[in-house]
């Protein structure tokens, strides 16, 4: 067992698109966080997390990076705006993409995080 | 000197799910009319249908109505467009018919979304919910907006839903407002201690009103040349000897 996983391992095992951010597939994920409203991300998620969501504005980079999240995840075929995909090249924080709902992918994320790699997060 | 205006640039009718059904365009003209106000911006949710009669019917009383709207973008923040002519207007409204989904409005859970006469009587029934999300982005609607020369001015930045501080956690620098609009529950001031890069952006507030009384209980004072759409444009961008003024808060509001 290991507390961590790698963004990499997460897009493998879960077959995720990544829109961008390749140079920081090597980040540790050490839990996750799901909402939509980035005011309520800016206060509660923690460093670290993979974040799904289905908003695609240029703002979520810049939450992603003040709160120094491992990874944002598109849920249900959400696409990001091209500013955004820059802003996480630039930043090195991948966007992940998949054509789920976020009901199912958290539920997956969770199973993976939680019993494969035994994060407590 | 030039003279003061009273502004409400956040008024809902009828038509509006949420809007009382007291809030039929006369009724709107009257109060406003009573409220001293000289500037009356009506803004539906996602529709802009009940602007042409209410300016007309505004006519007499000597205030300029702005052709608005309400709109949801699709990460749901709330913004107000508005729009010099009638000619803009109905291209604005075919854009907003374009990008409504198709999601049926149910009266029983969310209002009745009804234009209607001078008179009161309906004249049509509004069948997709209005208060829906349009499959466009801030961004585009923005853009949108001011290729039809409008105004666009994010509705109550500062309100725990529907806003732009909610919805996407803060204002997006380098987004091309002409004013943002302070709700009831905050300040200016609070807003530029919160995010300093706000000093500098013009403010506004209007009522959001849903109920004939609410109409003109927050507003803001314009000081123009004359009353015309054009010199409320230039005040909103600072143009020397015009001038924006929200109103503050009463006690107990």
């Amino acid at each position: 067992m290991m507390d961590t996983m790698k963004v990499s391992e997460l897009t493998e095992k879960l077959d995720l698109k990544v829109y961008s951010g390749r140079k920081g597939l090597s980040r540790d994920i050490t839990g996750g966080y799901v909402s939509d409203l980035l005011s309520d991300v800016m206060g509660n998620a923690d460093a670290g997390e993979v974040w799904l969501t289905l908003q695609t504005h240029k703002n979520i980079m810049a939450i992603a990076s003040l709160k120094d999240l491992a990874a944002i995840l598109l849920v249900g075929g959400n696409k990001p705006d091209e500013d955004t995909a820059r802003q996480s090249d630039l930043e090195e924080i991948p966007i992940l993409g998949t054509s789920l709902p976020a009901f199912e992918v958290a539920g997956k994320v969770y199973d993976l995080l939680k019993n494969d790699a035994g994060i407590q997060g | 000197m030039m003279p003061v205006y009273r502004a409400d640039l956040h008024v809902h009718t009828v038509l509006s799910p949420c809007g009382d059904l007291d809030m039929s365009p006369s009724a709107v003209v009257e109060q406003a009319a009573g409220k001293g106000i000289h500037i009356l911006g009506i803004t539906d949710h996602n529709s802009t249908r009940h602007g042409p009669l209410i300016s007309q019917l505004a006519e007499k009383y000597g205030i300029l109505v702005l052709f608005g709207a309400e709109v949801t973008t699709r990460e749901e923040t709330h913004c107000l467009a508005f729009f010099e002519t009638n000619e803009s207007r109905i291209q604005f409204q075919e854009y907003l018919d374009r990008h409504l989904p198709d999601i049926p409005n149910n009266p029983r859970l969310f209002g009745y979304q009804v234009v209607v006469d001078a008179q009161g009587n309906i004249l049509d029934e509004e069948p997709r919910l209005l208060i829906s999300a349009l499959d466009q982005t801030l961004e585009q609607v923005e853009q949108m907006v001011h290729g039809l020369g409008g105004l666009f001015i994010p509705a109550h930045i500062d309100r725990p839903s529907y806003s732009l501080i909610s919805q996407l956690g803060f204002v997006p620098p380098g987004l091309a407002v002409d004013a943002l609009e302070v709700s009831a529950h905050g300040t200016v001031q609070e807003l530029v201690t919160r995010f300093p890069y706000l000093e500098g952006t013009t403010f506004v507030r209007g009522s959001d009103a849903h109920h004939p009384d609410q109409i003109g209980q927050h507003a803001t004072r314009m000081q123009l040349e004359d009353l015309s759409f054009r010199e409320i444009a230039l005040a909103l961008q600072g143009a020397p000897g015009r001038g924006i003024m929200v109103e503050p808060l009463m006690e107990g509001q």
